[in-house]
């Protein structure tokens, strides 16, 4: 009985582990060591520096940021007169006033990143039809997370012998279909990080990742710190509650 | 168990006018139960437990989320960022789901193996099997909410199953949209169907729980309570082994919330809803995977809805489908053998149901289906009348107490049988 129940829970967690297969149109991504991953994880502050470096420079001309107040950078390890010239960088619409007019002022630390593009339709416009999509969640929302969009972002290579691309388009592997509207977002030296790290096109793509990595889910360490505690009281909870289990019960045997 | 004397004196006025104490000392301190039930018993006051946690966290959940297509993801992830411990809250309550799918199921396939579904319980296990249904559904409107790609395109792809309904099917699904596609009107139904459907769950697990204190609990021996020798009082027992349990399952729970929250979902339902867009592949929450390959092994989409209807149906009259007179599987050989192909052959329905129906898994996907409807309409009533059952030990209380170990010491009892 105990060898097929192992056997049971064994075949079900095997069950649960299989999630739907990388579909057959897109290499499978390779696993990166993340400073954010396993259970002690925490962000690498100056690679999300530099990330977000990479954001503004680059990925903001396309892709917005919508679900992130500039005031959450505080978390990056921005002082908030930092904070406060990131957003005042950006102009956004706001009114009406008292004489009923729409109007524009800096960006406050309390607005959320202000967007390229105006709406869906003046992003594809601009783009040959293809909508840059939003990168708040952008590692949650893709199978693979934050090695998926790493993996993205450096595999851009030629297309293989006898693939013909579609107009405007470019071959990544990585990318569903093997060919994606966005360019080669990345070249070497596109930024000049401000610690003088050197821009390679690995560097930036794993900075950025890790930025992304945090917009995506910026409760990771507080809920990764908080979970070592609760699990360590649970352990000793456990323990204490088997104990009295098997106290109670010695007068029964 | 004569009504005990109380001598505080507000509990005596308030239990002489309305004796909940005496009600609680009855149900849940001196309430007689088997000496022998083994830690599968744990699963039914877990799920008790999840259901309390999936309301409490449904309720805060519900006061920071906005039932509208425009702002329902915006709210969800505003609950994510800007809510205190809204993170929290929410991964305990997506990840509580599993949880309580998880023990359910334990829950059940205990009651499968050890004959709980037998007289005189059986209307006990068919409220069971209304609570599984009303969880199935609370399940995918919640799922819905987030109105994330999946939660669109399940909700679109689950509620199209009515139109294969002849006559009225179209009908029936332009009426539980509230319009011509999946739309404002559906996420806003949904969202209140599922506020009210716990509450409707939580008053069944009473009548659930007033079936099972009738007759009391079934055990791994699967034979009646002979008498007090056979019995000990709920309290301190039984409290103390599920508090016991109840540890052990927060640690998983509570392990998947703190460092794999996103473990059970699909990342498509962090993209919001766009009804232009199809997902590469539209799959439903783990719990409904096995039912989900059982809708696709039929290639009629009639034949599928109503065949996966029935994979659920067909748990009410397991009672009167099995012929045999003996509960536990213990002492049943072969039905004990049909048991663990049953649970292989839900986890192959679960895994074919996690892969588009190509090639192999459309194989695989309609033997498993063909086999659990032969476990249940042919097998079940067949065993039951051919299988020698093993002798009966002549009580529980007998092996534990006599000191013979098992079953094995006791004198046999003459076969019962049909």
């Amino acid at each position: 009985m105990r060898g097929k129940l192992m056997a049971g829970a064994a075949a079900f967690l095997f069950a649960l582990s299989a999630n739907p297969a990388w579909a057959v149109e897109q290499s499978r991504p390779a696993a990166q060591d993340w400073s954010f991953s396993g259970v002690f994880g925490v962000f690498d502050r100056a690679a999300q520096q530099r990330g977000f470096q990479v954001y503004q420079q680059v990925c903001a001309a396309c892709h917005s940021l919508k679900l992130v107040h500039y005031r959450d950078l505080a978390a990056l390890g921005y002082a908030d007169d930092e904070v406060k010239a990131f957003a005042a960088g950006k102009e956004v619409q706001d009114g009406p006033n008292d004489a009923g007019e729409m109007f524009t002022r800096p960006a406050l630390p309390s607005d959320h990143f202000v967007s390229p593009f105006a709406n869906a339709q003046v992003a594809r416009a601009a783009n040959n039809g293809a909508l840059p999509p939003d990168l708040s969640l952008i590692t949650k929302a893709r199978k693979g997370g934050a090695d998926y969009l790493y993996a993205l972002l450096v595999g851009y290579a030629d297309p293989p012998e006898g693939m013909e691309l579609m107009e405007g388009m470019s071959y990544n592997p990585y990318f569903a279909g093997r060919q994606i509207a966005m360019p080669p977002p990345l070249a070497e030296g596109a930024v000049e990080f401000a610690d003088g790290t050197p821009a390679t096109v690995e560097q930036m793509a794993a900075d950025v990742t890790t930025f992304l990595a945090w917009a995506s889910e910026p409760d990771l360490e507080e809920r990764k710190r908080l979970g070592i505690k609760v699990i360590l009281f649970l352990l000793v909870l456990t323990g204490l509650l088997y104990a009295s289990k098997r106290k109670v019960w010695s007068d029964l045997h | 168990m004569s009504a005990p004397q109380w001598k505080n004196p507000i509990v005596r006025w308030i239990d002489y006018r309305m004796p909940i104490f005496t009600l609680i000392h009855h149900d849940l301190v001196d309430y007689p139960t088997p000496r022998n039930l083994n830690y599968w018993w744990n699963f039914g006051s877990l799920a008790g437990f999840l259901l309390v946690v999936m309301i409490v966290t449904g309720v805060m959940l519900a006061m920071h989320y906005t039932p509208h297509v425009d702002l329902a993801f915006v709210s969800v992830e505003r609950i994510m960022r800007d809510v205190n411990y809204g993170w929290l809250i929410r991964y305990l309550h997506m990840n509580g789901g599993s949880m309580f799918f998880l023990v359910v199921y334990i829950h059940v396939f205990r009651g499968l193996y050890y004959g709980s579904y037998k007289a005189p319980r059986e209307l006990l296990w068919m409220l069971g099997v209304v609570i599984l249904i009303l969880m199935m559904a609370t399940a995918f409107m919640g799922y819905v909410l987030p109105w994330g790609q999946m939660s669109f395109w399940a909700a679109t792809v689950i509620t199209n199953l009515f139109s294969a309904f002849p006559v009225v099917g179209e009908s029936v699904v332009h009426w539980l949209w509230g319009g011509f596609s999946v739309d404002n009107p559906t996420l806003n139904r949904f969202f209140s169907l599922h506020y009210l459907l716990p509450f409707v769950i939580f008053g069944l697990v009473f009548l659930h729980l007033w079936a099972l204190h009738t007759h009391k609990s079934n055990n791994p021996l699967g034979i009646d309570v002979k008498g007090p020798q056979d019995t000990i009082p709920f309290h301190p027992y039984y409290t103390a082994k599920d508090m016991f349990g109840m540890a052990v399952l927060l640690l998983v729970y509570l392990a998947f919330v703190f460092f794999a929250p996103n473990f059970f979902t699909e990342p498509d339902n962090y993209i919001p809803a766009d009804p232009m867009v199809t997902p590469h592949q539209i799959v439903p929450e783990w719990y409904l995977l096995p039912f989900y390959a059982i809708l696709r092994a039929v290639p009629n989409k009639l034949g599928g809805v109503v065949l996966m209807f029935a994979s659920i149906l067909i748990l009410f009259v397991l009672p009167w489908l099995d012929t045999s007179k003996v509960k536990s599987a213990r002492f049943r050989p072969i039905y004990k053998q049909l048991f663990w192909i049953l649970v292989v052959d839900c986890i192959a329905l679960g895994w074919v149901g996690a892969n588009r129906p190509e090639g192999v898994y459309i194989v695989i996907g309609r033997i498993a289906t063909a086999y659990y409807f032969v476990h249940f309409l042919i097998l079940v009533p067949l065993v039951g009348w051919l299988e020698r059952p093993r002798p009966l030990p002549e009580s529980i209380g007998a092996p534990v107490l006599g000191g013979g170990g098992a079953a094995v010491g006791a004198t046999p009892k003459p076969m019962e049988k049909a």
